[in-house]
């Protein structure tokens, strides 16, 4: 029988104790002394949120069907679990094996948002793991990072050995390679950084020196190692047809947050909105054949028994086989009690059609994203929706039986005012209007408008990481404008607003285009009991502000400039393929309320052409 | 068709709660292509009952759920199917056909279960049990030969003083542990914790400090026949053919 890292009175005390035992089906057990290489893969949250992430599913699939790898899981403990683990010296532990991470050649953690940045402290600490990884030495695993976040892992960059830069698929194997030949060569772990650092999209942050000027900003960012490469270019899988994908992915025994089975369509999005991080770094956009989609649906069932099926990607309605897949789902699967979830589409006759038979209308509500209220500001933003289509379509879905609408917007977009903050409730009441010219006896009691807003930060590798963001006070004021807008609304009645805090975009907006002088502040939040920092139950901004002033960093420096064109940002030496030339420019016609066209519209010349993958060579086919 | 599935949890599997296990048999279904009805509606769900909820931390050789099939199925090959789906810490132990009544049902029939509680020599492992203290063998006859055994009974909602000892249908102490057999079911449910919180009670004992550890053996129904005649709910199939 398997032992457990945690004694039975521990188990039996904590919240959830099947988040910490593992032996979930699928979940892969080897044997210890016939591999060469145990990598411990964890997600920087708790474990609900951990397993419902496909990146994970799929670099464990990957690593797994390796003979000399074994690759486990490790999630963040829970409050409960972590305060325990402090006071009776328990060292954290991979899941499969229930094995200190401290015993393992790798851990790799994905970085999916700034506020996890704690986290990834606590499992460092909790594995017995020196934080900075300068003091790390030949007992300690290799920390790498990835995901989103390492787009621009500079604040992070004092805390792990490397980073990988793009999509999981490509050079994992020859990364683990080259540490295999290292151990048996009887080499340091300097050695194999230095070899990794040689290998495209392998980022060691050590190797490299950061001078400032006087006001702060970058004056020089070099490689101080030979081995290190000046430019680090981002990893892109091109053929995601034929690559790894989990077909029996780990089935969890607790409800987390994706219950299903996922199906990546395609990865990358054409749309290219000027606020969306992923837009850019995913370019160029690649589909994964129908067919191979459809053989992935039926094995995944079979393997999982899950009871619902979703697919994933930015923007579904433009994955040119939707419609075949979407029906074939129905067809194969509805009548077998399976749920098909299908992410917020476009809304069109096609949508309103699979959804009336995938839903309960009645239930069910419509999802639109215009993001900005105005025409004029959804035109700087490059979000290519009018207020037509949005009335069109929500006037078909009204017609159809649907009476409730959700509506995302962002407040705080660059060269918004006062009258594009109030557009957002008159858009709201328009559609409201429109539902309520359904004469009375036709439509379905009132409806329900529900409209929430976040405030904007500028990412990195977007047309707007040269803008400057707000402060707090501002933010509020701007939701405050728009709360009393909605009251002034002919059927305010029928519509709600919702507000996402500002405290956190704050820091959320310092971490993303931070640089390694953050890693100071991190760290001191760390130490003054920052955790779970994306729960707000556990958010305390206190103890942020406390931590950016023992460390005297501005946060002004990082939210409140405009960037100017020749400044050097802390990822500048990340090539993604899109050019900063390129962001420049659609920085300037943004401004000017210029909108560019979509990728299957026109080539636009970003730089992604030259992966030579998905859209960029379709039409050359 | 309905059938009743017989089936044991152990080991790392007694830390998944009740609700999380009724999850894991619906994927557990679909996997094997076990043939199972569904409900109605617009979100169809397996037509499944479990007969006996049991305590997160609690093994047991004798947990039960009925299911109703679609078609006839083969109860061997289901048992087959069913354990090549499972994880360590569940297996499948029988698979028999019931009658197709709803007075028949696992969830209304069952009126005892029997368990075994085992003396730890620490509460941080199930695994290390010790032997019974030869003076509680005494000690139990006398608890036994109470009038009544009135306890604090919580539920999720109130506390009520209840007399356990018309529940306790048997209790017998052994070297290796205390065979509890008590009334179970929806009419009258007692818990072998309370019974052990209430006997270290009598006998002195700080019933928190005393590690125990629980494992039932079996659940039952009344058998036609005599009131205190039962029967394992597998035992209660239908014999066709």
């Amino acid at each position: 029988m398997r032992k457990l890292a945690l004694n039975d009175e521990i188990l039996l005390k904590i919240e959830k104790p099947a988040r910490y035992i593992g032996n979930e089906v699928n979940s892969v057990i080897k044997d210890k002394e016939q591999v060469n290489i145990r990598f411990a893969m964890c997600f920087p949250d708790v474990y609900e949120i951990g397993m419902s992430h496909l990146g994970i599913q799929i670099l464990y699939d990957m690593f797994n069907r390796w003979d000399d790898v074994w690759c486990e899981r490790v999630y963040s403990p829970w409050m409960d679990l972590d305060q325990i683990m402090r006071e009776e010296h328990i060292l954290l532990f991979a899941l499969e094996s229930q094995d200190p991470i401290k015993e393992f050649d790798f851990l790799g953690i994905t970085i999916q948002y700034e506020m996890c940045y704690t986290n990834i402290l606590q499992i460092l600490d909790l594995s017995d793991i020196p934080l900075y990884a300068c003091d790390r030495d030949e007992s300690d695993p290799i920390v790498i990072g990835g995901g989103p976040c390492a787009a621009n892992p500079e604040p992070l960059a004092q805390f792990f050995d490397l980073f990988y830069i793009g999509e999981g698929e490509t050079v994992y194997e020859q990364l683990l390679d080259a540490y295999k030949e290292n151990k048996q060569n009887g080499g340091s772990r300097k050695t194999f950084l230095e070899k990794a650092a040689e290998i495209e999209g392998i980022y060691v942050p050590g190797f490299y020196r950061v001078t400032y000027k006087e006001d702060g900003t970058i004056a020089d960012f070099t490689p101080v190692n030979p081995h290190a490469r000046p430019v680090i270019r981002k990893q892109m899988e091109k053929d995601l047809t034929n690559t790894y994908y989990p077909q029996a992915p780990v089935v969890p025994f607790i409800k987390v947050t994706q219950d299903r089975i996922v199906l990546e369509i395609q990865r990358g999005c054409i749309r290219g909105c000027r606020f969306c991080q992923a837009g850019m770094l995913y370019r160029p956009t690649r589909e994964r054949d129908v067919e191979t989609l459809k053989q992935y649906a039926f094995q995944m069932l079979k393997s999982t028994g899950h009871e619902e099926i979703s697919l994933s990607s930015l923007s579904s309605s433009d994955y040119s086989q939707l419609k075949e897949l979407v029906t074939f789902l129905i067809q194969e699967f509805k009548g077998e009690g399976i749920n098909i979830s299908l992410p917020s589409l476009r809304i069109d006759a096609f949508s309103l059609d699979v959804m009336g038979k995938v839903q309960d209308i009645r239930k069910s509500s419509l999802t639109f994203a215009p993001e900005a209220g105005s025409q004029r500001l959804r035109d700087v933003i490059n979000k290519g929706l009018t207020k037509e289509m949005i009335l069109n379509g929500a006037g078909q879905a009204f017609e159809g039986g649907w009476n409730k609408v959700k509506l995302y917007f962002m407040l705080g977009l660059p060269t918004e005012t006062e009258e594009d903050m109030k557009a957002i409730p008159r858009l709201a009441d328009e559609i409201a209007r429109r539902y309520y010219e359904i004469p009375k006896e036709q439509r379905n009691g009132k409806c329900q408008i529900t409209t929430s807003t976040s405030f904007f930060i500028p990412k990195p590798f977007t047309p707007f990481q040269w803008a400057k963001m707000y402060t707090n006070e501002e933010y509020i004021a701007r939701a405050a404008i728009v709360k009393h807008e909605f009251q002034e609304q002919l059927n305010r009645k029928s519509l709600k607003y919702h507000w996402h805090d500002a405290e956190v975009t704050v820091l959320e907006g310092v971490f993303a285009r931070g640089d390694r002088k953050l890693s100071e502040v991190i760290l001191e939040a760390y130490r003054l009991g920052c955790l779970y920092d994306s729960w707000t139950e556990s958010f305390d901004n206190e103890k942020w502000m406390n931590a950016f002033q023992n460390t005297g960093v501005d946060i002004g420096f990082y939210t409140q400039r405009e960037r100017s064109f020749d400044e050097i940002f802390p990822w500048d030496f990340i090539d993604i393929g899109v050019t900063k030339a390129f962001l420049y420019q659609e920085w300037q016609r943004a401004q000017k309320g210029e909108v560019t066209p979509n990728c299957r519209m026109e080539c636009s010349g970003c730089g992604a052409m030259k992966y030579k993958g998905g859209v960029c060579i379709e039409s050359k086919n | 068709m309905k059938a009743r599935i017989k089936f044991r949890k152990y080991g790392v599997m007694r830390f998944i709660g009740h609700l999380d296990v009724m999850r894991f048999f619906q994927k557990a279904m679909r996997r094997a292509g076990i043939p199972i009805a569904f409900t109605g509606g617009y979100s169809p769900h397996m037509i499944m009952s479990f007969a006996q909820p049991l305590g997160v931390g609690v093994t047991s050789d004798g947990e039960y759920l009925d299911i109703e099939l679609k078609e006839e199925t083969d109860c061997k090959e289901a048992v087959r199917r069913l354990n090549e789906v499972m994880v360590e810490g569940i297996e499948v132990t029988d698979f028999v056909r019931i009658p197709d009544d709803k007075k028949s049902s696992g969830m209304t029939i069952v009126a005892a279960a029997s368990y075994l509680v085992t003396l730890l020599e620490s509460a941080k492992s199930a695994d290390v049990t010790k032997e019974l203290p030869d003076s509680w063998k005494a000690k139990a006859e006398a608890f036994l030969g109470q009038e009544s055994i009135v306890v604090l009974k919580k539920t999720k909602r109130s506390e009520a003083k209840t007399d356990i000892r018309p529940m306790i249908y048997q209790m017998n102490l052994k070297p290796e542990g205390i065979y509890l057999f008590l009334a179970a079911g929806s009419e009258q449910n007692l818990k072998p914790d309370l019974v052990m919180e209430a006997f270290m009670g009598f006998l002195g004992e700080d019933f928190k400090s005393v590690p125990f550890h629980y494992h039932r053996i079996d659940v039952y129904a009344r058998q036609p026949g005599g009131k205190n005649k039962f029967a394992p709910l597998n035992e209660l199939k239908e014999t066709k053919e």
